[in-house]
C-alpha cells in the first residue's frame, strides 16, 4: 500500500512530460522564455560582477600601455576607414552592375550586438543563449555571426532571450561553398571525434572536386536561411565518402565557439 | 527532511542550473558541462519526501530544457526514474559514507543522460552523439560523482546551521539513583 503515492507521483510526473512534449512548438517555445525569466536577476548579477572586474582591471594597466593601445587602435581604425571606403565604392559599382544585368539589388546587413549570456547545459547540443529577443526584433532562423565567421543561426526566440544553435549541431545544417573551386556541399556535425568541437564536415561535395587544405568556406545562400558570401572556415584535409559517391572535407571552423563572449545577429 | 531544507534544495538547483548555464569554468578545462542536477536527485532522494523529490525533478528538469535545445520536459523523466527509485531503495542504501554518495551519483549522472538520450531518439532528434561523447559521457558521470558527496556535505552543514541542535541527554537518571547509607 505505501508504495502507492510514489507509484502516483511518477504517474503525474510522466503525465506532465506527455503534455509538454505534445505542445506546440511555438507554445513550449513561449514557455521556455518564461522559465527563463527567472534567471534574468543571476545573469543581470553575473555581467555586473564581470564588468565590475574588468573595470578594476583597467585601472591596474599602466597608462603607458593604455595609450599605446589607443594609437594602435586608432591607426587601425584609419586603414578600416579606408578599406570601407574602397568596399563602399566597389559596392555602389557591383549594385550598379547588378542593375544592368538585371540582378537584384544587394542590401547591406543590418547587424545587432548580442552577449552570450549562457551555454547550452546538455553536452549533444551545440546551442547559445544571447540576451536579445523578440523585444529587439530578433527573429527565428535569424543568421548569426562575429568578426571571424558563421555562428549559427536563432532556433528559438523569447522575449528578452534568443537560442541560438551554432555550426556544427545536427539542427544547423549550412549550405557552403568552397571559395577556390566554387565546389557546393552541406556543413555538418563532424563524424569523427573531435575533441575540441573546432571541426565540422564539407559534405556531399562532387566526386570530381579539387581540395586542399587551407582553402576557404564561405556560405553559399543556397539554403535559403544564411546570406551568400559568410566565412565558415578553411578545409583542414578532404577524402571520399559513402563508398566513393562524393567528397567529404574536414574544415575548421573559423570562429572559436567555445570562447564567444559576443556575437552579431542579422536583422531581417 | 523540514521545508527549510527541502527550499535549500530547490535554491541549490536554481542555482545549479544556472551555474551550469553561465559557468565556463570546467568545460574550457574537461570539455564538458558536468551536470548536477542527478546529484541533487540522488540527495532528495535519500533525504527528502516525495513532494522534494517531484519539485526537484520537474524544476530542475524544466529549468534545465529552458536553456537547452532539449524538448521541454524531456528531462524530467529521467530524473524522476533515478530519483524515484533511489527513494524507494533509501532504507537499504548506507547514504552516510562518502564511497556510497560518490558511486550513487556517479550512477546517477551516467544513467541520467543515457536515459534523455533514448528519449530524444525515439522522439525523432539526432543529438550529437559520435566517439568522443564516450569520453564525455565518462567526465560527467565522474564529475557527478565526485560533486555528490560535496553537496551532501553541503546539506549537512545547512541542517546544522538552522536544525533544532538534538537535546543532549545525561546518562545521569535521578530516578535510577542508587542511594546508599543508613535510611
Amino acid at each position: 500500500m505505501h508504495r502507492r503515492p510514489r507509484f502516483i507521483a511518477f504517474l503525474i510526473l510522466a503525465l506532465l512530460v506527455l503534455g509538454l512534449l505534445n505542445l506546440p512548438s511555438r507554445t513550449a517555445s513561449q514557455l521556455k522564455s518564461a522559465l527563463g525569466i527567472f534567471f534574468l536577476p543571476l545573469f543581470g548579477f553575473a555581467q555586473s560582477a564581470q564588468n565590475l572586474g574588468e573595470k578594476a582591471g583597467l585601472n591596474l594597466v599602466p597608462r603607458q600601455t593604455l595609450l599605446g593601445r589607443i594609437a594602435q587602435l586608432e591607426k587601425e581604425n584609419q586603414m578600416l576607414q579606408m578599406q570601407a571606403m574602397q568596399g563602399t565604392e566597389a559596392l555602389r559599382e557591383n549594385n550598379q552592375l547588378r542593375q544592368w544585368m538585371g540582378f537584384q539589388k544587394q542590401n547591406p546587413w543590418r547587424l545587432k550586438l548580442a552577449r552570450v549570456i549562457g551555454r547550452d547545459p546538455a553536452n549533444w547540443w551545440r546551442a547559445l543563449t544571447i540576451d536579445l529577443g523578440s523585444r529587439e526584433g530578433i527573429q527565428p532562423n535569424a543568421t548569426v555571426i562575429t568578426a571571424d565567421g558563421l555562428v549559427g543561426r536563432v532556433a528559438s526566440v523569447g522575449w528578452q532571450q534568443s537560442l541560438v544553435i551554432a555550426v556544427g549541431d545536427p539542427g544547423c545544417l549550412v549550405a557552403a561553398v568552397v571559395q577556390e573551386t566554387r565546389d557546393c556541399g552541406i556543413l555538418e556535425p563532424a563524424a569523427t571525434s573531435a575533441a575540441d568541437n573546432s571541426f565540422v564536415d564539407l559534405t556531399h561535395l562532387s566526386r570530381g572536386s579539387t581540395l586542399k587544405p587551407g582553402q576557404k568556406v564561405f556560405t553559399s545562400g543556397l539554403g535559403g536561411i544564411f546570406p551568400k558570401g559568410i566565412y565558415a572556415g578553411e578545409i583542414v584535409d578532404s577524402r571520399m565518402a559513402d563508398f566513393g559517391l562524393y567528397n567529404l572535407a574536414r574544415v575548421k571552423l573559423a570562429v572559436n565557439l567555445s570562447q564567444l563572449e559576443a556575437v552579431w545577429v542579422l536583422m531581417p | 527532511m523540514n521545508w527549510l531544507n527541502s527550499i535549500a534544495v530547490i535554491v541549490v538547483t536554481f542555482l545549479a542550473v544556472f551555474v551550469e548555464v553561465a559557468g565556463d569554468l570546467p568545460s574550457r578545462w574537461l570539455g564538458v558541462r558536468i551536470d548536477l542536477l542527478p546529484a541533487l536527485v540522488v540527495y532528495a532522494g535519500l533525504h527528502g519526501g516525495l513532494v522534494t523529490l517531484s519539485l526537484v525533478t520537474v524544476l530542475g528538469g524544466l529549468w534545465f530544457d529552458s536553456f537547452s535545445a532539449n524538448p521541454l520536459g524531456i528531462s524530467v523523466l529521467p530524473l524522476a526514474a533515478v530519483g524515484f527509485l533511489i527513494e524507494k531503495k533509501r532504507d537499504l542504501i548506507v547514504h552516510d559514507e562518502i564511497w556510497v554518495q560518490f558511486l550513487l551519483g556517479l550512477a546517477a549522472s551516467l544513467v541520467v543522460p543515457l536515459l534523455t538520450l533514448v528519449l530524444l531518439v525515439n522522439l525523432g532528434r539526432e543529438p550529437l552523439v559520435n566517439w568522443d561523447f564516450l569520453r564525455k559521457w565518462i567526465t560527467m558521470g565522474l564529475g557527478g560523482g565526485i560533486m555528490t558527496p560535496v553537496l551532501f556535505r553541503v546539506f549537512y552543514c545547512w541542517e546544522r546551521t538552522f536544525a533544532y541542535p538534538s537535546v543532549s541527554e545525561s546518562s545521569f537518571r535521578p530516578d535510577r539513583q542508587i542511594k546508599r547509607g543508613p535510611y
